[in-house]
């Protein structure tokens, strides 16, 4: 008989080793499904990793879509790990698209060198202004962040459509609801030549070193990681957590909006209603495929828009259903929880207990 | 009841097809690879749905000649860009392109490959290998009109729409004109629910519009939750897309679907015999067969049904125009001349209400 069984310190073997767990088990669910669908499981997965970054193309868009993915994971990660649950990074997103198309807009067609940093700037503080209201509201209110940042969403995507269909409509547009394009100057620059993928992948990077430097060698990381861990002894600690709950939401809506500029500056190249297919709730799953580490975040996110990619190649190539995408997103995060368990539990071969004996009440023993 | 409306739709759109195809030459060595790129999901029992019944229709018809493919729930993001890039680089020679939204990224991908042809839904803006195509969904409204008009007891009518785009703007002011036609007291309350799907919004809208004392509902959005909410109250409703009668037998009195087979077929010939042209803005209404209303109601009466099968006959014929003038906005500013027709202009950027809809446009 197998029992569970709390481990005395966490295994570092395990903590590594169960993304590539999570993901062998997504393979090997997958192979068994494309199977049993009388797909050929080779060429499913040829389609579905390999040929989407089969060419220069496409691993522009790989990166294309990293980009998001990963400025959102990153926000988040530094939250989680300090139990800050600000879930509404795509509001913060939706909002950092609006202030800096905002200021694209309002430049039009000019030439001007500062468009385009001041667009950045805006799309940072319009994701940081928006997390500021949970952050306001948990630190005065008590509020449940949870709830706020998720409704801010939904909040800010009727603010996105008002606009877009009513003061920023594009004149020329006969009545559809999008603004105008953005002029060159305020279109970010191309990364690569014959992709679409932009300096925003650069930027992203860039802040996932900074979010590692933050969070290792800093007293300000240190004390987020700490409200984490173990919330009493930063109480005891003199840790303040109201400080931590307002650096963790700046923070991701700082990331966030700087997502949500760099998607309608790039590759969009205008304000409409849509902008993010929901990239904010996905780095959501990024965050916890990296481990809550800016370096894992990194992987997370490649991971997380391959896979995306890789449903469309696959509903191309072979007719798959566009769910597959979920799917595969689902096994994978569903496969590391699963493997999480044995960072801090072990199985224990423990000796069958005889029939007659008296049993004593066994209290299974669940994950924390 | 969905499955056997689905079973006539399909049988409908083979016998056409194979009507059509007939004539069609021996198919060439390497078949025309034909792609249909889809918001939503293929089985969302409405908009997505039929132009997915009309892909099998077009590959049942034309056999061995194409080849389809089809990606759906494509975001109106920057995603769609790399969809319809990667399928022309797959070798797919004709794309259609089956919402609004696509429309930017379309006119990048078709300048990089100018041997595609490119079809796009409900747009406005063509090229050398893009022509645009919409259905005449104001015919089909005005038909909603017609019947709602007759058979409302409280003479106001409730429209659920989207957005208050030109094409959605259309079919509320086609709705308010087919009614007003046969019964001048109509009135018509809009509630905007800015989504296409949202079984919940629309559901409440529904709800509301009823409670507002509208016993006729039309809708511009894609669950069948205002069948339902009328189906409960006892009031009436009509589908669009498909024929949603199965969610309320009682409460659908008819309803505005499309049939895309046919024209999916005839353009897919055109590209076979080198007669393909791009900059072209095609409308296909009851006529051409796109336009299809849904099943009458038995329990509509027959002098109504009558006037009904008048009106789209006038329709089908070319005689009746629902948007011939005189028509005035709901603030009394007349908009078409009587006598006049609406000018391509004013039909394609449409966006203000026809005099008897309540409140003013969301801007």
């Amino acid at each position: 008989m197998l029992k569970l069984e709390r481990r005395a310190t966490p295994s570092s073997i395990m903590s590594v080793a169960s993304p590539l767990l999570a993901a062998v088990g997504m393979l090997v669910t997958g192979f068994v499904l494309f199977k049993v669908l009388g797909k050929d499981p080779v060429e499913a997965f040829y389609l579905f990793f390999v040929k989407p970054v089969s060419t220069t193309y496409g691993i522009g868009e790989l990166l294309l879509k990293t980009t998001p993915l990963l400025l959102c994971g990153l926000g988040l990660a530094l939250g989680f790990r300090a139990n800050v649950w600000n879930i509404g990074a795509e509001g913060q997103l939706t909002m950092g698209a609006i202030a800096g198309g905002g200021v694209a807009l309002w430049f039009g067609d000019s030439e001007s060198a500062f468009a385009m940093p001041l667009m950045l700037l805006a799309g940072v503080l319009g994701g940081m202004a928006w997390a500021a209201i949970p952050a306001f509201l948990r630190t005065r209110f008590n509020t449940n962040e949870i709830l706020v940042t998720l409704m801010l969403v939904y909040i800010s995507q009727l603010v996105l459509s008002w606009l877009v269909h009513g003061p920023w409509r594009d004149p020329q547009g006969l009545n559809y609801p999008q603004s105008q394009g953005f002029g060159d100057a305020e279109t970010m620059s191309i990364l690569i030549s014959g992709t679409r993928v932009t300096w925003g992948i650069v930027y992203a990077l860039g802040l996932a070193l900074v979010a590692w430097i933050f969070s290792q060698k800093t007293f300000a990381g240190f004390r987020m990681q700490v409200a984490g861990l173990a919330p009493a002894a930063a109480a005891y600690a003199g840790f303040s957590e109201k400080r931590n709950i307002w650096i963790a939401l700046m923070i991701c809506g700082a990331t966030a909006g700087l997502a949500g500029v760099c998607e309608v500056a790039g590759p969009i190249g205008r304000l409409q209603q849509q902008i993010s297919p929901g990239y904010g709730f996905a780095a959501i799953i990024v965050a916890w495929i990296g481990r809550l580490h800016p370096i894992g975040v990194v992987f997370g996110a490649l991971l997380m828009s391959l896979l995306y990619l890789g449903g469309e190649a696959a509903q191309m190539g072979m007719g798959l259903p566009s769910a597959i995408t979920g799917l595969f997103q689902g096994l994978l995060l569903f496969y590391l929880l699963a493997a999480d368990l044995f960072i801090t539990f072990r199985l224990k071969r423990v000796a069958p207990v005889e029939a007659n004996t008296l049993k004593p009440p066994v209290q299974a023993e669940t994950a924390a | 009841m969905q499955r056997r409306t689905f079973l006539k739709m399909w049988s409908m759109a083979t016998a056409v097809g194979l009507a059509m195809a007939a004539p069609v030459a021996a198919p060439a060595a390497e078949p025309l690879k034909v792609a249909f790129v889809y918001l939503g999901p293929r089985s969302d029992g409405g908009w997505t749905q039929q132009h997915d019944l009309a892909r099998l229709a077009l590959e049942k018809a034309m056999g061995s000649a194409i080849k389809t493919t089809f990606v759906e729930n494509v975001p109106e993001t920057a995603d769609s860009e790399r969809v319809f890039r990667q399928l022309a680089a797959d070798g797919n020679k004709l794309i259609f392109a089956t919402s609004f939204g696509y429309m930017e990224p379309l006119q990048k991908v078709a300048k990089l490959f100018p041997d595609v042809k490119f079809e796009h839904v409900n747009g406005f803006k063509t090229a050398a290998n893009i022509t645009v195509y919409e259905p005449r969904f104001e015919e089909g409204f005005y038909l909603i009109g017609t019947i709602a008009g007759l058979m409302t007891k409280t003479n106001t009518l409730g429209f659920i729409g989207s957005f208050p785009i030109p094409s959605v703007m259309r079919n509320i002011n086609a709705m308010a004109l087919g009614a007003q036609a046969v019964n001048p007291k109509i009135k018509v309350k809009p509630i905007w629910v800015n989504t296409w799907y949202d079984p919940g919004k629309e559901r409440q809208a529904a709800d509301t519009l009823i409670a507002q004392g509208a016993d006729n509902v039309a809708q511009n959005t894609d669950s069948p939750a205002s069948i339902q909410a009328a189906q409960e109250k006892g009031t009436y409703a009509f589908s669009i897309d498909a024929d949603m009668s199965s969610f309320g037998k009682k409460a659908q009195l008819s309803g505005s679907t499309e049939d895309w087979s046919g024209y999916y077929i005839d353009e897919t010939k055109k590209v076979l015999d080198g007669t393909w042209t791009g900059n072209r803005r095609i409308r296909w209404g009851l006529k051409e067969g796109l336009v299809v209303m849904a099943p009458l109601n038995p329990d509509i009466p027959p002098e109504v049904v009558k006037v009904f099968e008048e009106k789209k006959a006038a329709i089908i014929a070319g005689t009746l125009n629902p948007f011939a003038g005189p028509i005035k906005d709901n603030t009394g500013k007349e908009m078409v001349p009587a006598g006049g027709k609406m000018s391509e202009a004013t039909f394609s950027s449409l966006n203000w209400y026809v005099e008897g809809v309540e409140g003013t446009v969301p801007k």
